[in-house]
C-alpha cells in the first residue's frame, strides 16, 4: 500500500456507523480472468466518491459486484455493516442501492413517465412516489417537457438524465453511477455533473465511476485510482487532482 | 423520397399479385394487383393531397371514430360483446364451428401474447401446453371418469406447471436460443404422445371423451360450444387485461424492454419470467381441455409444430402485446384459410404472401399495442 493510504486510514478498520459501504479485499473473476484482484474501499454517508481508471481497469466490474449482478469470489461487501454477498440485485434495490448502468439502458419503447415509474417499481407509497417524481422533474426540467415521449426518442443527454432520474425514483441511499458523461457533448457533461452535486444535497451517497477524471475529481469528495484490478491510489479528490502521477496518467496535463 | 416509397410498395404489390396469379386467372390477377396498388399507395396519396392543403373527409371520419372508441371504451366493448352473443343465431352450423375454432385460438393467442408480446420471450413450442390440457382431460376421463368441469382447473394448472418446468431451464436463454429450445420442447411433447402407447394410445389417439354437461344438459351442438368458448374468451380477456395493467404486467414489459435495466429497478427477473411462462401455458391448458371436450377425441396430430407457428403468427400479425390486436389476428388467421378453402392447393402460398406483405407494410401489427396511461399521469393532469 502506498504511503498516502495512511492519511485517511484512521477510520478504516473497526465499526463506524458513518460508513455506508465498505469493500474488503473483494475479488471478482469472469471465468479464469480475474478482473478485481482484491480491492478495498469505503464510502461515508453523503459522500461523493469517484473511481477513476483506464479502460478495463475494473471500474464497471466493481459497480456490478456491489449491486449483485456479478458475484465476488472473495472478500466482503458490507452495506450498512452487513455482508451483502448473497443478496440478489432486486433485493439490493429494496435495501437502498440503485445503479445507473453504463450505456444508460433506459426502456426505449416506454414513455419517459413510464420509465420513471419503473424506477419506483419496488415502492408502494403513492404520495411519496409523486413527490419524488416532482423532485426528478425539478432536477431535470426537460424530462417534464418530454414526459410523454418514448424513451428511445430522447437525445443521449436526455437519456442519461432519464436514467439518473429513474434510479432516484427508487429513493436510494447509495447511488452507483457508471460513466454518466460517456458520449455526451461537453455542455451536457457540465450539466450532468452539476446535477450530481445537486443530488448530493439530498440524503444520497454516490459512487461515481468515470473516465473523465478531471470532472469526476472536481465534484467528488474523495477518489480511488484503479489499475488492472487493484487500487493503486486513494486520497481526497483535491489532493488527487494535484497528484503528479494522476496528472500524468489521467488528467492529460 | 416519396418516389422511392411508391416504387417499393408497387414492387410488393406486384409480387403478391404474381403469387395470386396461378389460381385467379390472368385478368383477375391483374385486377388484384391494381387493387393492391391502390390500397398500398393510398396513405402516400393522402400525404400528397394534405401537402396541397386539401383535407380528406374520409380520413377525418376514420380518426374521429377512433377517438370515439377511445373515449367510449366500455360502450364499444358492450356493443362488441352483444354482437358476439347474438352472432351464432344468424349463422349456419359451419360458420358457428369456425367461430368456435376462432374462440379456441383467441384463448391460445392471448396466452402466448403474455409470453411473447408482453415479456418478449420468443417461445415456439407453445402448442405443447395445449396438448397437455387436452390429454389431461382425455386421460382423466378415460381412466377416472373425472368430468369436464373438474378437469378444467386440473388441466389448466397442469399446463401451468409444465410452463414452469420448461421455463426454469431456459431462463438464461434469449432470442433465437430460447426459440430453438422451446421448439424442441414442443416436438418432444408431441413425440412422447405419439410413442407412449400404454398411456396415450399413440397415433390412434384417445376416443370416447365425454362432452361437457351442465346438470342433465349435455353440450353438443356447435352453438352450445360457441357460448361456452365465448365465456372462456371473456374470462381470458379479463384476466390478461388485468394482468397487463398490474405491477406484474409492468415488470413483464420492463423485462421485454431491457432485462438488465429491469433488474436494476428491482424487478425479480427470474420469478417474473417463470410467471409469464406459467400464465401463458395455463391459458393454453384451458384451451386444450375445451378442445378435448369438443372433439371428444385427441391425437398427437392436432399438436404439430405448424400449430405453434400459427398461434405465434396470430400474435405477431395482430400486434405483439396488444390484446385487441391479438384477438383480431386470431380471427383473421382462422377465417382467412377457411375463406380460401376453394383454392385448396394455393392457399398456403397466398397465406404466406399475405403474412410477408403484412410484416413489410405494418410490422407493428394490425392494432399496435398502446400502454395505458398510468395512474400518475392522470393525476398530474
Amino acid at each position: 500500500m502506498p504511503a498516502l493510504y495512511l492519511d485517511i486510514v484512521g477510520k478504516k478498520r473497526g465499526v463506524n456507523n458513518n460508513i455506508i459501504l465498505k469493500l474488503e479485499d473483494v475479488k471478482t473473476s469472469y471465468g479464469r480472468i480475474e478482473a478485481l484482484k482484491g480491492i478495498s474501499l469505503f464510502l461515508r454517508k453523503r459522500e461523493i466518491v469517484t473511481l477513476i481508471g483506464a479502460n478495463g481497469a475494473g471500474k464497471t466490474t466493481t459497480l456490478m459486484t456491489i449491486c449483485g449482478i456479478v458475484k465476488n469470489s472473495g472478500g466482503h461487501i458490507l452495506f450498512d455493516g452487513e455482508d451483502i454477498k448473497e443478496a440478489s440485485p432486486q433485493k439490493l434495490v429494496r435495501r437502498g442501492i440503485s445503479q445507473v448502468p453504463e450505456g444508460r439502458r433506459i426502456f426505449p419503447r416506454l414513455s419517459v413517465i413510464e420509465n420513471l415509474e419503473m424506477g419506483a417499481f419496488i415502492r408502494n407509497d403513492r404520495a411519496g412516489i409523486r413527490s419524488d417524481l416532482e423532485r426528478v422533474y425539478s432536477l431535470f426540467p426537460i424530462l417534464r417537457e418530454r414526459r410523454k415521449q418514448k424513451g428511445g426518442t430522447l437525445s443521449g443527454g436526455e437519456q442519461q438524465m432519464l436514467a439518473i432520474g429513474r434510479a432516484l425514483m427508487a429513493r436510494p441511499r447509495l447511488l452507483l453511477l457508471d460513466e454518466p458523461s460517456l458520449g455526451l457533448a461537453p455542455m451536457l457533461v457540465e450539466q450532468i455533473f452539476r446535477i450530481i452535486e445537486e443530488i448530493k444535497q439530498g440524503e444520497v451517497t454516490i459512487l461515481l465511476v468515470e473516465q473523465n477524471a478531471k470532472k469526476a475529481l472536481s465534484c467528488a469528495d474523495r477518489g480511488y485510482v484503479l489499475e488492472n484490478g487493484l487500487i493503486t491510489l486513494e486520497d481526497t479528490a483535491s489532493r488527487l487532482l494535484e497528484n503528479e502521477k494522476v496528472k500524468a496518467s489521467y488528467l492529460g496535463a | 423520397m416519396i418516389k422511392n416509397k411508391i416504387l417499393e410498395k408497387s414492387i410488393w404489390a406486384l409480387w403478391l399479385g404474381l403469387l395470386a396469379l396461378p389460381f385467379m386467372g390472368k385478368k383477375a390477377g391483374i385486377l388484384a394487383i391494381a387493387i393492391l396498388l391502390v390500397i398500398l399507395l393510398l396513405p402516400l396519396l393522402n400525404g400528397l393531397i394534405a401537402r396541397f392543403g386539401i383535407s380528406v373527409s374520409r380520413l377525418n371520419f376514420l380518426s374521429s371514430s377512433a377517438n370515439w372508441l377511445k373515449t367510449n371504451k366500455k360502450m364499444a366493448l358492450l356493443i362488441l360483446f352483444s354482437f358476439a352473443a347474438i352472432l351464432p343465431l344468424f349463422m349456419n352450423r359451419y360458420f358457428v364451428d369456425v367461430a368456435v375454432l376462432c374462440g379456441i385460438y383467441i384463448v391460445l393467442a392471448l396466452g402466448l401474447n403474455v409470453i411473447v408480446g408482453l415479456t418478449g420471450l420468443l417461445a415456439l413450442g407453445y402448442i405443447a401446453f395445449y396438448a397437455v390440457g387436452a390429454y389431461c382431460y382425455a386421460l382423466l376421463w378415460t381412466h377416472y371418469h373425472i368430468n369436464f368441469w373438474l378437469a378444467l382447473p386440473i388441466g389448466t394448472a397442469l399446463a401451468g406447471v409444465f410452463g414452469v418446468l420448461l421455463g426454469s431451464p431456459v431462463l438464461r436463454l434469449r432470442g433465437d436460443y430460447l426459440a430453438i429450445v422451446t421448439l424442441g420442447f414442443g416436438e418432444i411433447t408431441r413425440i412422447v404422445l405419439n410413442n407412449w402407447d400404454e398411456l396415450t394410445r399413440g397415433p390412434n389417439g384417445i376416443l370416447g371423451i365425454a362432452r361437457p354437461s351442465i346438470g342433465d344438459f349435455i353440450i353438443k351442438q356447435p352453438i352450445h360450444y360457441y357460448y361456452l368458448i365465448l365465456a372462456f374468451v371473456v374470462l381470458t380477456i379479463f384476466i390478461t387485461t388485468r394482468l397487463e395493467h398490474s405491477r406484474i404486467g409492468r415488470a413483464w414489459v420492463a423485462i421485454r424492454e431491457d432485462e438488465v435495466a429491469a433488474a436494476a429497478c428491482g424487478v425479480n427477473v427470474t420469478l417474473m419470467k417463470l410467471l409469464a411462462f406459467a400464465t401463458g401455458a395455463a391459458f393454453a391448458g384451458l384451451g386444450g381441455v375445451f378442445f378435448a371436450g369438443k372433439m371428444i377425441f385427441v391425437s398427437p396430430e392436432s399438436f404439430t409444430f405448424m400449430e405453434s407457428v400459427m398461434v405465434l403468427c396470430m400474435v405477431v400479425l395482430g400486434g405483439m402485446g396488444s390484446i385487441p390486436g391479438v384477438i383480431l389476428g386470431a380471427i383473421a388467421l382462422i377465417i382467412l384459410p377457411e375463406a380460401l378453402r376453394q383454392f385448396q392447393f394455393y392457399r398456403l402460398l397466398m397465406f404466406g404472401g399475405a403474412m410477408a406483405l403484412m410484416m413489410i407494410i405494418r410490422p407493428q401489427g394490425l392494432i399496435p399495442s398502446q400502454r395505458r396511461k398510468m395512474e400518475l399521469e392522470e393525476e398530474n393532469g
